[in-house]
């Protein structure tokens, strides 16, 4: 069976979506994996968007997590408090986060590269909701491709709360006991989080990838599962469904 | 430029800023009560007007405005580009979200100073060259927020009160560069983190109808605009079309802003354009692309600029240079998935 990273990446993520759950996305991979994960395994993942859309019957990949095929016939086109309350009165189980750097603890970085805040090297947008998102819902995923430059000892900026400095240190912070980073989706491997050190941990590896690319490709120490298995690749229904329904203008799985 | 955390440390509060972020507009609740009282008019009186006027007579150098809807989805378009004719200076801004409206306000020079949630970025078009310059380099002053916190210091605003508590940001750089303050819940001893309320001198929304009063209503998702029309000490509505006053009372749990919340009222045909306006018509990504690529050589911004901006009258100049009615049927086909 043939795929790219983008498509093994989506798959992987999708299998995650329990059904009767609720997620919030973004635009991209994440959307991508909750739309799968409707067509294939939860019929009744509930998806909504920081902008206000609430269960659409999504018609196509949304281009903004605020244009109107966010809320095309959905179940409520309500608004950005309606939904980030939601997430703060603790009823969203998933989201899904990207970023420019992320560290060991599952903190990311999408705001600047640079020493000085004031000065930056290089601005992006910033957290959007991402800092709420990661704040406030229970679980949070990334998709992400997986590089020395991305997976970083120090990132320059934490934007989003992972872990933090480790164990305690969530709720030490203020942030709701029992949320953070849960699943990391690479194109080499899928990473949990270790319950005691709340650092990074190998749980499979995706076909043909080795410890010693995985290794090679993280700018941190990673700790490894007790048996790393090997990520179940993706299923020939799978890439029908993703290709043919959720993506057939290739937007997003033509990146990969 | 406006510091209000000097403000209220005068006021010998017990405020200690906790992020060292500035907060760019007054989040005093009893002040903001006088302004409302003094200069907001009761009278259902007719507000149209036309975007020049209401641009001219309601947004002075230097205020600090809120912009509606979410980047490129329901934005008001035709006031941002007569900010930018009109050459307005030294504007803050709430960057909630602010996609295609920071981009426009940053061609024409006109912000000096952002409450930074989302700026910069185009969702998934990609990064204004131009936006990121304007932050890199400094000439743009910033304090970090979120798009929730953003939402909830107008919900602040929008409740008359001076701050609320929230549950994001704590632990981040995030609020390291915010002004938020922690605090502990009185009654649980939970720990939060206060946000100032957010009062904009100036809230522009674009809604899908209005009556000649001022009453709107909102198709669609209202993003954080029921509260930014609240939390903003003038008004200003473009909308689709403006309605009879009995088009509003047909339908008036669809109301979402009342007319005593508005300054001015123009009507502004396809007034999102190139944004999406649900139910409307689609984003114009081509328009876009466009405007992301001009970014690239000063020139060709310069003359995109001229062309689409500077070099027409108004809105409607704008709209015959992007292609017209045709190209805004096509749009419409496509919002409304017409097969075509």
């Amino acid at each position: 069976m043939d795929y790219n990273d983008m498509e093994l990446m989506i798959c992987l993520a999708s299998r995650y979506l329990e059904d009767d759950s609720i997620v919030v996305v973004g635009t991209g991979a994440p959307c991508a994996a909750a739309m799968l994960a409707q067509k294939l395994y939860s019929p009744r993942l509930m998806i909504m968007f920081e902008a206000g859309g609430i269960g659409p019957l999504l018609p196509s990949m949304p281009i903004s997590v605020g244009d109107s095929r966010t809320f095309y016939r959905a179940l409520a086109a309500s608004s950005m408090p309606e939904i980030m309350e939601t997430c703060q009165r603790g009823l969203v189980d998933y989201t899904f986060l990207g970023g420019a750097q992320i560290d060991q603890y599952g903190n990311i970085n999408s705001t600047m590269i640079g020493k000085d805040y004031k000065a930056p090297t290089v601005r992006f947008p910033g957290s959007g909701g991402a800092n709420d998102l990661g704040s406030l819902c229970w679980k949070t995923m990334m998709i992400t491709p997986q590089d020395q430059r991305r997976f970083t000892e120090k990132i320059d900026f934490v934007t989003t709360p992972g872990y933090l400095t480790g164990p305690g240190a969530r709720e030490e912070a203020g942030l709701p006991p029992g949320s953070g980073p849960y699943k990391v989706i690479t194109n080499l491997c899928v990473i949990g989080f270790d319950e005691q050190t709340k650092r990074m941990m190998v749980e499979s590896m995706h076909p043909g990838i080795t410890r010693e690319k995985v290794i090679e490709n993280t700018g941190f120490e990673l700790l490894w599962a007790e048996n790393v298995t090997a990520s179940d690749p993706p299923k020939a229904d799978e890439l029908n469904v993703l290709r043919n329904e959720v993506d057939p203008y290739r937007y997003i799985i033509g990146r990969g | 430029m406006a510091d209000f955390t000097e403000l209220l440390q005068e006021k010998k509060v017990t405020y200690k800023p906790g992020g060292c972020g500035k907060i760019y507009t007054d989040p005093d609740a009893d002040r903001a009560r006088l302004y409302f009282r003094d200069q907001k008019p009761r009278k259902m009186v007719e507000k149209t007007t036309t975007v020049g006027e209401a641009v001219k007579n309601l947004i002075n150098n230097g205020d600090y405005i809120g912009v509606g809807g979410f980047g490129a989805n329901r934005i008001p378009t035709a006031v941002l580009h007569e900010m930018v004719r009109q050459g307005k200076k030294n504007i803050g801004l709430a960057g909630h979200t602010a996609t295609h409206d920071f981009q426009i306000l940053v061609a024409g020079n006109c912000i000096d100073r952002c409450d930074i949630a989302y700026v910069v970025g185009l969702e998934a078009r990609g990064l204004s060259k131009i936006a990121r310059t304007a932050i890199e380099s400094g000439a743009i002053d910033t304090t970090e927020w979120t798009n929730a916190a953003l939402t909830w210091r107008y919900k602040a605003a929008a409740m008359g009160l001076s701050f609320l508590p929230v549950r994001c940001m704590l632990g981040t750089d995030t609020q390291k560069y915010s002004a938020a303050m922690e605090m502990e819940c009185p009654f649980t001893g939970i720990k939060y983190l206060a946000v100032p309320a957010l009062y904009p001198d100036v809230g522009i929304i674009h809604v899908h109808r209005a009556d000649v009063y001022g009453n709107c209503q909102i198709d669609g998702i209202m993003v954080a605009d029921s509260d930014l029309a609240r939390a903003a000490k003038r008004l200003i509505i473009t909308t689709e079309r403006l309605v009879p006053n009995l088009v509003i009372r047909r339908e008036p749990t669809k109301t979402v802003i009342p007319y005593y919340l508005v300054d001015a009222v123009i009507e502004v045909p396809f007034g999102s354009y190139p944004g999406n306006m649900a139910y409307e018509y689609f984003s114009d990504e081509d328009h876009l692309r466009e405007w992301l690529k001009a970014e690239n050589d000063p020139e060709d911004l310069a003359a995109f600029l001229k062309r689409y901006i500077y070099g027409v009258k108004d809105f409607n100049g704008y709209l015959d240079q992007i292609g017209g009615m045709t190209r805004l049927q096509e749009l419409r086909y496509q919002e409304n998935m017409v097969e075509k």
